[in-house]
């Protein structure tokens, strides 16, 4: 399903269709990570990939043109670029422990310590939350802080405040 | 859009219900799947939603954009804040178990409550203020060219 929507992504020329069809991209991934047991990343995945992700392709549309523009010529270095790139992430993917091995190294050393540990330290029954907010504080204020940044960006880009700017150039006039 | 009669009344039956689910997803999320970033997500998509049937002026009214620059910079206060607090009590950064020295466990909950809720308002306001500043720009496009 996947593969299939990813590749007509790739097919349509009509941009509206390709927004929605990503749309449907990122809910079959929030209901792939719910078939994997990560209910937190799904949830995170349906409301921002499908959600707001969706209205800012649309609000990006609306300002920018609504069909794909024709490539002018077909040029061999991305597509020799995409291969071998391709081909290296599955070489290294053959090193990997099998998928859900109990021994794996993502199992048994911090995993099963934040398990058994976080209902005495911490008490609350959402161990991703208990991770995230609390063993992880420092990362999750980062990212906190990177998403302020992302705002500070698209503000000083383009706009919500150019108006006071103007009000300021004309009284200075 | 106002001549949309069915998506103008659905919307004002959903806006309500969405809110109160950000909620139960942000004061929810220590018991169940969620947290601030997705409550917060949440939120900022009730009045995005609201802002596409209604249009971006009443929704500006709701929710003026300089309110929703200065929550964005004041979630990330709410975090470093309660670090700083931990701090000022004689402990390490962010170590909520320091608010309640006799029961850590107690600290430790509130100290996920209240950074929960700064990454919550600061994501809610940072979605609605790229919405404001998208949907702000001039090119309207009218409801046939879709």
């Amino acid at each position: 399903m996947l593969v299939v929507t990813a590749i007509a992504i790739l097919m349509m020329r009509h941009l509206f269709a390709v927004v929605m069809l990503s749309s449907v991209f990122s809910l079959l991934c929030a209901l792939l990570f719910v078939t994997l047991d990560a209910v937190d990343v799904a949830f995170t995945e349906a409301a921002v990939g499908a959600g707001i992700s969706t209205v800012l392709l649309l609000g990006t549309m609306a300002l920018t043109a609504r069909n794909e523009k024709m490539p002018r010529n077909f040029s061999p270095v991305p597509l020799l670029v995409v291969l071998v790139t391709g081909g290296v992430l599955i070489y290294g993917t053959l090193d990997m422990p099998d998928f859900g091995s109990a021994t794996s190294p993502a199992q048994s050393h911090l995993a099963t310590q934040y398990l058994t540990q976080s209902p005495h330290d911490i008490g609350i029954p959402n161990v991703v939350t208990a991770i995230l907010a609390s063993y992880r504080g420092y990362d999750t204020l980062g990212e906190t802080v990177v998403v302020f940044t992302a705002c500070v960006g698209v503000l000083i880009l383009i706009g919500g405040l150019a108006r006071r700017r103007r009000k300021d150039e004309g009284g200075a006039n | 859009m106002r001549h949309h009669l069915l998506l103008r009344v659905i919307t004002k039956l959903l806006v309500g219900p969405i809110i109160l689910f950000a909620l139960y997803v942000q004061f929810h999320g220590d018991y169940s799947p969620g947290g601030g970033f997705q409550a917060g997500v949440i939120f900022a998509v009730a009045f995005i939603l609201f802002g596409i049937v209604f249009g971006l002026t009443k929704v500006k009214q709701v929710f003026p954009p300089w309110i929703v620059h200065k929550l964005a910079a004041l979630g990330v206060l709410i975090y470093a804040g309660t670090g700083i607090y931990s701090l000022m009590l004689g402990s390490t950064f962010l170590n909520y178990g320091a608010f309640t020295p006799a029961h850590p466990e107690h600290g430790q909950h509130w100290g996920i409550l209240i950074v929960e809720l700064g990454v919550g308002i600061t994501v809610a306001a940072v979605m609605v203020a790229i919405y404001y500043a998208f949907a702000a720009r001039p090119p309207v496009i009218n409801d046939e060219e879709w």
